[in-house]
């Protein structure tokens, strides 16, 4: 697995605020799972304001990626074994914490 | 005197450069905390860190500097901790890092919010911490003000 940085993906949103691209994967994904800061995924710590809400299509994640002169990146990478991991660790699926 | 120095520790985060303010203040709050015997972390990206390391060349004002992401992941995974930290936020993913600094380690922390939309930036802070808010792109002085009634 590699780090985010060098992954093979799919810029969905670019530049966006972070409640922008929750409100993306909210609308766009029927298969959700909400995080918290700092969650690991694909080897990074994951940045944002909670609920983190990581959408699922098949192998698919869409993800939101922040970097602080750039905002928040909203990514689609295909991972099976990253994809098998989040759905076995039965993660939050409602945005109430 | 361990204890002492444990209970001293503080970790400026800093966001993009952009900002010109930023560079100048932090480096003027990093002489001020270690003047008052803090120890002083700066978390920054590497673009920070360059102009940090070129502004002061013999480190006489800012002595440790990692880097923020990693410093964010080591806040995750529990290795590090410290008592004030101050993060510098001119945009949304600069809330954005705040709102994850304070997610993850319940010490005092103090947002300052710059830059031209310092005050619609206000309005999503919707955590815990003490906020100085300052519309200031290049001009430190208000700021500077606001800062020295924090900590001198």
């Amino acid at each position: 697995m590699t780090c985010v940085e060098d992954l093979d993906k799919e810029v969905i949103l670019q530049g966006s605020s972070f409640k922008e691209s929750r409100e993306y994967v909210e609308a766009g994904f029927t298969e959700i799972y909400y995080v918290d800061p700092g969650f690991r995924l694909f080897e990074k710590h994951i940045i944002g304001i909670p609920p983190i809400a990581i959408g699922m299509d098949h192998d698919f994640i869409v993800f939101p990626f922040t970097k602080p002169c750039y905002g928040t990146f909203l990514l689609k990478v295909e991972d099976a074994e990253e994809a098998k991991r989040l759905r076995s660790l039965k993660l939050n699926t409602k945005k109430g914490r | 005197m361990n204890e002492q120095k444990e209970k001293n520790e503080v970790i400026l985060f800093l966001g993009c450069p952009e900002v010109p303010v930023q560079m100048g203040i932090s480096l003027y709050l990093s002489y001020i905390l270690v003047k008052k015997g803090y120890s002083v972390t700066v978390a920054a990206n590497p673009s920070v860190i360059k102009l940090a390391r070129v502004s002061d060349p013999e480190r006489h004002y800012m002595g440790r500097m990692i880097d923020l992401d990693h410093c964010i992941g080591d806040l995750a995974e529990k290795k590090i901790s410290f008592d004030t930290a101050i993060a510098f936020a001119h945009n949304d993913a600069g809330i954005t890092y705040a709102t994850t600094i304070r997610y993850l380690h319940a010490s005092r922390l103090i947002l300052v919010i710059i830059g031209r939309n310092a005050e619609d930036l206000k309005k999503l802070v919707d955590f815990q911490c003490e906020m100085v808010v300052e519309k200031t792109v290049h001009n430190p002085v208000e700021l500077k003000k606001k800062l020295d009634e924090v900590f001198l």
